[in-house]
């Protein structure tokens, strides 16, 4: 039988007293696709930055073609024929294609020879496996798609034989998705072996052969993607039954809550939408297109610079701005985006980050001072009721998992009964098991009446939560649809700035 | 991925600090072998200097009450995010406020009504000059290292006009103002003297109490206030803190302000505890000596009353040494100093992968046992 072209022995990596990697082993034929699913944590992608030298395994064996090697640095990898692309890109903007492509891969001391030479062998490798991009072009005004695409013919041009792609299609559309899957399909096709990391069950039907699950930093199972489905896989991962579908009723819609006209912002152009009470909008649309903007509008961390946001009695404008404390008094609770970014602070104990934003208000300050026991009681309860694990409020709060930070910022953000949640990327980073719940949460909170307006640039996500979908493309919205009536392909359309497909 | 090992709080706050100043001790020997005297004489001479006597540890806690000021200065800006270099012009206009009140007031008040006003004289002007670049910091990105150190410059520029042109007594050679007639802080030798324990005279005197309230002071401020609370959320992530509803620009002023009136209570200490006049030049070293006792003492009001005594132990046993050793002079003192400063600031974490192994071995041990159990 031939050898495979990846295969790893019992790899075990520590990072501190975490035991990321224990005694991973698993084997990659040549010329397939194998896909490495897992939760965040499981350690996918610390077994992959070994194969390409970026961490050092504590014990076990690499072997390529059968034959054991030595990798100790990107560059051994490279010459080894592992190519890796990283999630976040590693291009220099102001480079050109070409320019990106040859660096550190530059033949002599001048640049002019290299550059016809790697001009010839793109050329070579765009017909080969459609991979086009103009090599003249400038890193920076290429669509993410295509500078992923530099990112592959970067590892091509090295010569890699064995790509790895670490969760390649969380900043793409699903239809430059769907052509990175084509353009992995032809490399497969001459022969390439592909890797590819995600936690996303949908990508990793359609795209692999076979798939190495892993959990807790073990391959837990293996299966042929024609073999399996998505329930067994998420079973796998999270070690339990998931509930991949969301059961909701209709919603009763109420009042309005929350009425944008015309916002306009740095980033921003011209949003108008009405939020009513018992429903959920999903904000949809590639990461990058005015979302974050919104959502700092939305809950006055930003000013609008025209047009008006009407919370209740109350009209915010750029004359008549807000603040982030008057939001939470008008009811507006805010689950940020970014929640190391925005949500919690530094040291702060689990008690602590669950009265960010609150810890003036009574029982947490009596009297002038702190009141650490109630923060505690009152942590201990958010804990309780959003299973956020350890319970103990005492820990760091940023020592926990994502999920568990997750929950811990969502139940304080509604700990307060907000009539309007602004929520973004509920479960980014966030484990299959916790998204499940935070999802029927969110649900529950509709169904009770609050006003929701969930921000996600996980289609799955939006189409599962919200009754309304709005596609922000380029600081406007591109279109709106009901949620009933949605379907991937329209929405990638409208995502992709692609004009007339507004339904 | 965190492959940071967290250490035991006994370990992070009591052993680091000590391996540090110990490894300072050990370099500072060598320098003192290298000019030909003894370590171990020296270390038996600056003890005794610093804590041999009454009269020594007088000395020692009257130094220690200034760097307690101006570490307790440097820690509040701290932990908003803010480095607050400025102490020592802080201090030093600190001491003006204190004097010109002293002087304004002293032939017309009694001492309870003109020491209180000297107080409030230089917290006030101190935190006027800290929030000077606080303001420009705040709302105009200056940054607040740069103009902190530069209003030190300022300062030292200000006081030497004011002495010389301005407040000079007259019919006096050196730029000192007059002697105030009241509004002398009780000297502490004085009072324990006048109680039947029989002490050598020293400069100690009340500033001392003044400092250790301020310490309890900022440690109800900033872990029981839920203005501590939003000052921490400004200093671990300033996103946060708008997020949490704050103000960063306010609140940057404000504890700009705190921390140049800690500094400038320093002038309370050496103008109306000590010299009961204005001078020049009575808070220098102050400021940047804050910078290391906070650093030391992890911005924590504990931590710096013990980093301060250490300071004023070598500031007081350092001034012994070069007397009894005139091998060892007054500049190699400073360079005693700054070693201890160097180990303990700025290399502050280089005894630490050595203290941190065995407990990373530990904590793998840990690991795998639980991993093997059912």
């Amino acid at each position: 039988m031939e050898p495979a072209a990846l295969e790893l022995r019992n790899i075990e990596k520590f990072f501190g007293p975490m035991h990321a990697n224990r005694g991973v082993s698993l084997a990659i034929r040549k010329g397939s696709i194998a896909g490495i699913i897992g939760e965040n944590g499981a350690g996918k992608s610390t077994v992959m930055s070994i194969v390409y030298g970026l961490y050092a395994a504590d014990s076990g064996e690499i072997l390529i073609d059968g034959a054991p090697v030595r990798i100790s640095s990107p560059r051994d990898a490279i010459a080894k024929g592992v190519g890796m692309v990283h999630q976040h890109f590693m291009l220099v903007d102001t480079f050109t294609v070409l320019e990106n492509v040859i660096l550190g891969a530059e033949a002599g001391g001048m640049l002019r020879p290299s550059l016809a030479k790697a001009r010839a062998e793109l050329e070579r490798l765009e017909s080969e496996f459609g991979l086009k991009v103009d090599p003249d072009a400038i890193v920076a005004d290429l669509p993410v798609g295509e500078q992923q695409r530099v990112e592959i013919l970067k590892a091509l041009f090295r010569g890699a034989r064995i790509l790895i792609l670490d969760e390649p299609t969380a900043v793409l559309t699903p239809q430059e998705t769907d052509q990175l899957f084509r353009i992995l399909k032809s490399l497969k096709d001459r022969g390439t072996t592909i890797v590819l990391i995600s936690h996303k069950l949908r990508e990793i039907m359609a795209a692999t052969d076979i798939v190495h699950v892993m959990r807790h930093g073990q391959v837990v199972a293996s299966r042929e993607t024609a073999k399996t489905d998505r329930e067994e896989l998420a079973e796998l991962m999270v070690g339990r039954k998931v509930r991949l579908s969301l059961d909701k009723v209709p919603a009763k819609l109420g009042a309005p809550a929350m009425i944008a006209e015309h916002l306009t912002a740095p980033g921003l152009t011209d949003v108008s939408f009405t939020l009513r009470a018992g429903e959920v909008v999903g904000i949809a649309g590639v990461s990058g297109n005015g979302q974050t903007e919104l959502l700092e509008v939305l809950s006055a961390i930003r000013a609008p610079s025209s047009g008006k946001l009407i919370v209740g009695e109350r009209t915010i404008t750029r004359e008549r701005p807000s603040d982030p404390a008057q939001m939470r008094k008008l009811g507006v609770a805010h689950v940020p985006e970014d929640r190391h970014r925005y949500g919690m602070a530094g040291d702060f104990t689990a008690a602590e980050t669950s009265v960010l934003g609150f810890e003036r208000k009574a029982p947490f300050t009596r009297r002038g001072l702190l009141d650490y026991g109630a923060m505690t009681k009152h942590c201990a309860t958010l804990m309780d009721r959003y299973d956020v694990r350890p319970r103990r409020p005492s820990q760091r709060a940023t020592s926990f998992s994502g999920g568990n930070q997750q929950k811990l910022v969502l139940a304080r953000e509604t700990s307060q009964s907000p009539r309007v949640l602004l929520v973004g990327q509920p479960t980014r980073g966030v484990d299959i098991g916790a998204i499940e719940f935070i999802h029927r949460q969110l649900i529950a909170y509709r169904d009770a009446g609050c006003a929701i307006l969930v921000v996600s640039v996980e289609l799955d996500e939006i189409l599962s939560l919200a009754d309304r979908i709005l596609v922000m493309y380029a600081g406007r919205i591109a279109g709106g649809v009901d949620a009933a009536s949605a379907d991937e392909r329209t929405l990638g359309l409208m995502m992709a700035g692609v004009h007339g497909a507004a339904a | 991925m965190n492959a940071r090992t967290k250490l035991p709080l006994w370990v992070d706050i009591g052993v680091i600090p000590i391996a540090n100043v110990l490894l300072a001790f050990a370099v500072a020997g060598l320098v003192v072998l290298a000019v030909g005297a003894s370590p171990l004489e020296a270390v038996k001479s600056l003890i005794a200097g610093s804590l041999g006597d009454s009269e020594a540890v007088g000395y020692t806690l009257y130094y220690t009450t200034n760097f307690i000021f101006t570490g307790l200065a440097v820690a509040v800006a701290f932990h908003a995010g803010l480095f607050n270099i400025g102490g020592e012009g802080q201090a030093y206009l600190g001491g003006l406020g204190a004097g010109l009140a002293a002087l304004a007031l002293d032939h017309a008040v009694p001492s309870y009504v003109a020491i209180p006003l000297g107080v409030a004289g230089a917290a006030a002007i101190g935190a006027l000059w800290a929030a000077i670049p606080g303001y420009l910091q705040a709302y105009r990105g200056s940054h607040i290292v740069i103009t902190t150190i530069m209003f030190n410059f300022i300062a030292a520029a200000i006081m030497v006009y004011l002495m010389v042109n301005v407040l000079i007594a007259p019919g006096s050679m050196s730029p000192e103002s007059r002697e105030f007639s009241t509004a002398a802080l009780p000297v502490v030798s004085d009072i324990l003297n006048g109680m039947g324990f029989a002490v050598d005279q020293s400069p100690l005197n009340l500033s001392l109490v003044l400092a250790l309230l301020c310490c309890v002071g900022v440690w109800l401020l900033i872990w029981h206030t839920p203005f501590g609370y939003d000052v921490r959320t400004l200093g671990f992530n300033p996103n946060a803190a708008v997020y949490a509803g704050v103000d960063p620009k306010r609140l940057t002023v404000i504890v700009m302000c705190i921390s140049g009136a800690l500094a400038g209570l320093v002038g309370v200490n050496e103008i109306l505890g000590v010299h009961h006049r204005l001078l020049l030049d009575f808070a220098a070293g102050y400021g940047f000596g804050g910078i290391a006792v906070a650093l030391m003492g992890r911005n924590h009001p504990l931590g710096i009353v013990l980093a301060s005594l250490l300071f004023g132990i070598l500031q007081q046993g350092g001034t012994e040494l070069s007397f009894d050793m005139p091998m060892i002079t007054r500049d190699m003192v400073v360079a005693i100093q700054g070693l201890v400063i160097l180990f303990s600031g700025a290399l502050a974490n280089l005894p630490r992968p050595w203290l941190e192994a065995p407990f990373l071995w530990l904590a793998q041990r840990r690991t795998a046992a639980t991993e093997e159990g059912p």
